[in-house]
Formats: structure tokens, sequence, C-alpha cells
């Protein structure tokens, strides 16, 4: 019997010839990964266990991202607690800030997360991996501690759901519309423990940005990782960055999959998830008069060139509603570079946005835009709970790019065309 | 361990359990201070040592912080019962000891209030108010040792100490 690409992989980790779901396995990993919020504590459940040193100095990722530049004095003992672990442990992959990104935006655009690994990381979202053929998964700060001395990690092998994209895509729509839209299909445990492979003709023709903005959200359906088998635009994106050899996995093609779901990408509209889940989608044509505070766009979902460019295209020109602060956030410091040196500073400047070093800031409620009771954000983020941005009666509201930076404009949620 | 029911509904998040403007410190007990303030602001105030927390579906979704069972457990609260747990909220729940079942009768039946008996080893579910007696689905073998052993860093230290080599927790089938 045939394996998916998520089976394949937990197998070769686990030096096995085949695994089945359901099964436990104990599995080696590529690359152990943590930030500002879930390190300490892993650092301090690390410290319990006795070890002087981690399994590897090479293969640990450690990110100042959420709480950076510090926020508060709190935040600087916890970045603080970071950076000296990283020094006596000689930690090779430490970010300072102003060599950052959000991790999930880093990892991949440094080399640092290859087809076929398996990368776990104590943040949820490390799932965004999946996009590059690797099965990363996010894990609390305990399993980060036993990783950082073992280099092992343990595993339910997860059943697989098959999503099959295919017919034309609209021109608005990008990875972050399909993947709500699974989502709004499934539910927020449609994919509970699961392994969401994406393929089809729409896949295959998707850009890495988008890709990685798909993936990034597997876990908002539940999942264990998001995956899509690596093709030649992904191993043109990671030959010239790897930092370290990969073998490529690809799914059998008598693989058995829980279930099978095939879409139609040309029903699909620009997608908008209503406070405060992120199922409650809507198409755009759906979601009525919904007037905003604030937009913001970034974070590890959609704060790539991809994303920054798109809104860029759709904002030159133009002037940011007088009620609205747009609030924009380059993912890494090579994008806030690559950015600048395209001129897109400028359109953002221009149209009276605010441009922020890379950092998750508001995404998580962190800081750099807050919301006030009874505020309303739409966010290009990936969560949209109550309180996630800020006082527990403020609205969030996700969607992509273009339609964040159309809706910044209009001051109410709105479509890319209403404003070209 | 035997205690009062604090009931929830579904998709219980992450950010719900522990804001993450707090999430500045990791220190358990300042932590608990803020458990499930967004959802219910008095919650603090009714918890009594060895409560209940019973929620439905996908209890702990969204972030992976391991602040939120770390708080829930600090605040006093003996053990969770939901119909069924998001995964990373499920791992972290059991590597730091953190009690939980997932048994979605008691989850449907207990009421708010009702006094509840927990025997774990069992997965038996005693509800005192109402006479009713629930089952959970059982941990697998490899969790129940994690368990006995304390969480997954004793088990580490375990691991270490009894061999070097690439032991691997036996392989066996679950529904977890
Ligand atoms: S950008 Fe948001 S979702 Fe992504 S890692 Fe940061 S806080 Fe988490």
């Amino acid at each position: 019997m045939g394996l998916t690409i998520a089976e394949k992989i937990l197998a070769q980790h686990a030096g096995l010839d085949s695994v089945r779901p359901g099964e436990l396995v104990n599995v080696r990993v590529d690359m152990v990964l943590g930030n500002d919020i879930t390190a300490p504590l892993a650092i301090h459940e690390f410290r319990k266990i006795g070890l002087d040193k981690v399994f590897d100095r090479d293969r640990i990722a450690l990110v100042p991202d959420h709480f950076t530049p510090n926020k508060d004095i709190k935040s600087a003992e916890q970045c603080r607690e970071l950076r000296e672990f990283a020094r006596e442990q000689q930690i090779t992959y430490y970010f300072e800030i102003g060599r950052m990104g959000i991790e999930h935006v880093l990892l991949p655009e440094m080399g640092l997360a290859l087809p076929g690994e398996i990368i776990i990381g104590a943040d949820s979202h490390t799932c965004t991996y999946g996009a590059l053929g690797a099965l990363a998964t996010g894990v609390g700060s305990t399993d980060m501690a036993a990783a950082m001395a073992l280099g092992e990690a343990w595993f339910k092998v997860p059943e697989t759901l098959k999503f099959i994209f295919q017919g034309k895509l609209h021109p608005w729509v990008s990875g972050k519309d399909l993947i709500l839209y699974v989502i709004g299909k499934i539910g927020v445990d449609g994919a509970l423990d699961r392994s969401m492979e994406f393929c089809g003709p729409v896949i295959e023709a998707l850009s890495i940005d988008s890709r990685l903005a798909m993936c990034n959200m597997a876990i908002e359906a539940g999942a264990m990782c998001g995956m899509i088998a690596p093709d030649d635009i992904a191993l043109a994106y990671v030959a010239s960055r790897a930092k370290r050899p990969f073998a490529p996995v690809w799914p059998d093609e008598d693989a058995e999959y829980e279930r099978t779901i095939v879409f139609d990408a040309a029903a699909i509209e620009p997608q908008v998830a209503f406070p405060h889940l992120p199922e409650n989608t809507r198409g755009i044509s759906e979601v009525g008069e919904v007037r905003l505070d604030q937009v913001v766009i970034g974070s590890c979902t959609n704060g790539r060139m991809e994303d920054l460019r798109l809104a860029a295209g759709l904002l030159r020109g133009k002037k940011v509603h007088r009620d609205v602060r747009l609030i924009i956030i380059p993912g890494s410091q090579q994008i806030y570079r690559q950015a600048m040196h395209e001129g897109l500073f400028d359109i953002f400047l221009e149209a009276e946005a605010v441009i922020s070093t890379p950092t998750c800031g508001p995404c998580l409620g962190g800081h750099m835009g807050i919301l006030a009771d009874g505020e309303r954000a739409l966010a290009t983020t990936n969560r949209n709970f109550v309180g996630r941005m800020g006082h527990p009666g403020s609205e969030v509201y996700l969607s992509n790019p273009a339609v964040a930076a159309a809706s910044a404009v209009t001051g109410k949620i709105s479509a890319p065309w209403e404003v070209l | 361990m035997e205690g009062n029911v604090h009931k929830f509904g579904d998709n219980v998040d992450t950010d719900v359990i522990i804001p993450a403007r707090y999430l500045n410190t990791s220190d358990p007990a300042e932590l608990a201070r803020h458990v499930m303030e967004d959802a219910d602001p008095a919650f603090l105030q009714k918890v009594r040592l060895g409560d209940l927390i019973v929620a439905q579906k996908n209890f702990g979704c969204g972030s992976s912080r391991e602040h939120a069972p770390l708080a829930i457990k600090a605040a006093g609260i003996s053990a969770v019962i939901a119909h069924s747990f998001a995964r990373i909220f499920y791992r972290n729940a059991i590597n730091i000891g953190l009690p939980i079942l997932e048994s979605p009768e008691a989850a449907e039946k207990i009421a708010p209030g009702d006094r509840v008996r927990v025997d774990l080893a069992a997965g038996r579910i005693d509800n005192l108010t109402s006479g009713e007696q629930y089952q959970a689905t059982p941990f697998t073998p490899f969790m129940q040792d994690l368990v006995e052993k304390g969480g997954l860093i004793p088990y580490v230290r375990w691991r270490l100490r009894s061999d070097a080599g690439n032991r691997k927790p036996d392989t066996e089938n679950s529904d977890r």
C-alpha cells in the first residue's frame, strides 16, 4: 500500500519502511524552532533535564519576533533569556532584531525549512513549511525542550485529507482565499489531527508566497500539517537557499487518503472571515457594509513580497480613508529592504500608511496596533478569535492583502476591483 | 479528583484561555490570575481548588502556547473534560501533567455546577449530582506511561538514563 507524503516522511525519520495512520512513532527532527514567547518556557524545561548541551546547535532556531523590538520590560527579560541561552549554547541560528523576520517568513527565506524534512516549532503556525514539502508542525514548549535534548519527537501518524483544486483561479484570488474557503467548508476542527495535502493544477500554478500562506493556516482547520508535494517551483525556491543537504519526498500514486475533496477554483471569490472564527467565511460579494477602524497587512500569513506588491498596486496614487489606520508590516528584513528598493514604501507613505519593522506585533495583540473596545480591524493575519488583536470587545476580520488594501482606501470591506 | 464543574462551549481557543497581553511572563501563578478572563471575567473568583472545566468540541484550539494548560493547572483546576481537544493543547496538557479526558457524553450531559469525580486511570467520570457515570477515551499505553512518569521531562530523563541509544516508544495503535 502506498504512502501519503506525511506518512512517508514520518516513516523515513523513524527508520521504518512504512507506517499506518494511528501508529505512534518516535522521529528524528531536522529543525527545532522557538520564539520569544515559547522558548523561555522551553529553556526552563530544558534546564530541568540536566544536560549541558543541546543535541545539535545547527538544528535549533531561536527567533525573537513576537513582542520585539521589546515592547515592555518583561518582554525584554524574555528576549534576554533567549539571547543568553543562544550565546551559551552557541546556537547558529539565533536571529537578533535587525537580522530577523517573523519566524515562519524567515525560516523558508533562510533555507532552514527544506523538502522532506521534519521541523517542529513551539509555535502553531510552524505548519507553514509544508508548502515546501517539509512535514512541519507546531508543538508546545516542553516538546521543544525534549527535542533540544534528544533531537527527537513523538507523533501519532495522521490520517491524510486530500484537497484537489481544479479549474481557473479568479485573478484576485490567492492562496489565502483558497485556505479560507477550505476552512469555511470543513470548519475549525474539520481536519483535527490530520495532514492536509493540497494538489491539482491550481496549486501547481501557485506562487511560493501563496503556497506558504495556504499551508500557514492548516492549523486553523485543526490539522497537524498542510502539505504540498515539492515541484519545480518549490525546488527552484530552495535550491539557492538551502543551508544543508535534503531529500525531497513525494506521495505514492497509490497512497491511501481518508477523504478526497475536489474544489472548482472558478467558484471561489476573494474570502473574508468574520469574527470570531476563521471558519466564518463569506465570499466578498456577500460581505455587505462593514466599516473599519484599522487595516493590517503583514504576519506570517501575508507579510511576503507578493503580498506587499499586491497591496502597493492597489494603493498607488490613492489615500487611506480618513477614518482608517493602515499598518503595513514586512515579514522580514530582506522583504523590508526589497520593498524599499522596489519603491513600495513611497507608495505606502504617499497613501498615508504606517510601515513597521518586522514583528508579529498586532497579529496576536502584542503591540504596534492594538484595538480598543468596539473597534474593528481587517487583517491579512490568520486568527480572529475574541480579543486576538486587543480588547475582547474588538473585532477582527481576515482577508487577502488585495482586499485589505482596497478596504483601507474605501474605509469598509471592499473588493479590489472597487478601487481600480 | 473531585470538584464542581465550570462549563464552556465549542472552540474555546488559547487566546481566550490566556490572552497574549499576559504572555510577557511564563510564571504559572501570574498566568493563573488571568485564566479564561476573556470568556468569563469572573471565572477566577468562582473557581475552588479541584474544580473541573467541561467544554465541547475542539477545546484549546489556536496557538501552541503552553501557557494555556499551565494557567489552567495553576488556577487549581484538577481536570478538563471535553468532547474533543485541539491537537497541540492535548499534547501540551499531557506533557505538563494536566489531566484531560475526552468524553462526548460527559461533555453533553454534565451541567454547570454539577459535582463530578474523576478516576483518571480507569477513565471513569462520576457525576455525583445526577448519579450518572460516563466513560472517557482511554489513554494509549505510551501516554499513560508519560502521565505516570510525571510528564515529558521526567520521561526524557528516564530515556537518557535507560540508554543513550535509539529507543523508540513501543509502536502501538491508537485513535489519538
Ligand atoms: S505573525 Fe501572528 S500568527 Fe504568525 S507567528 Fe506571529 S503571532 Fe503567530
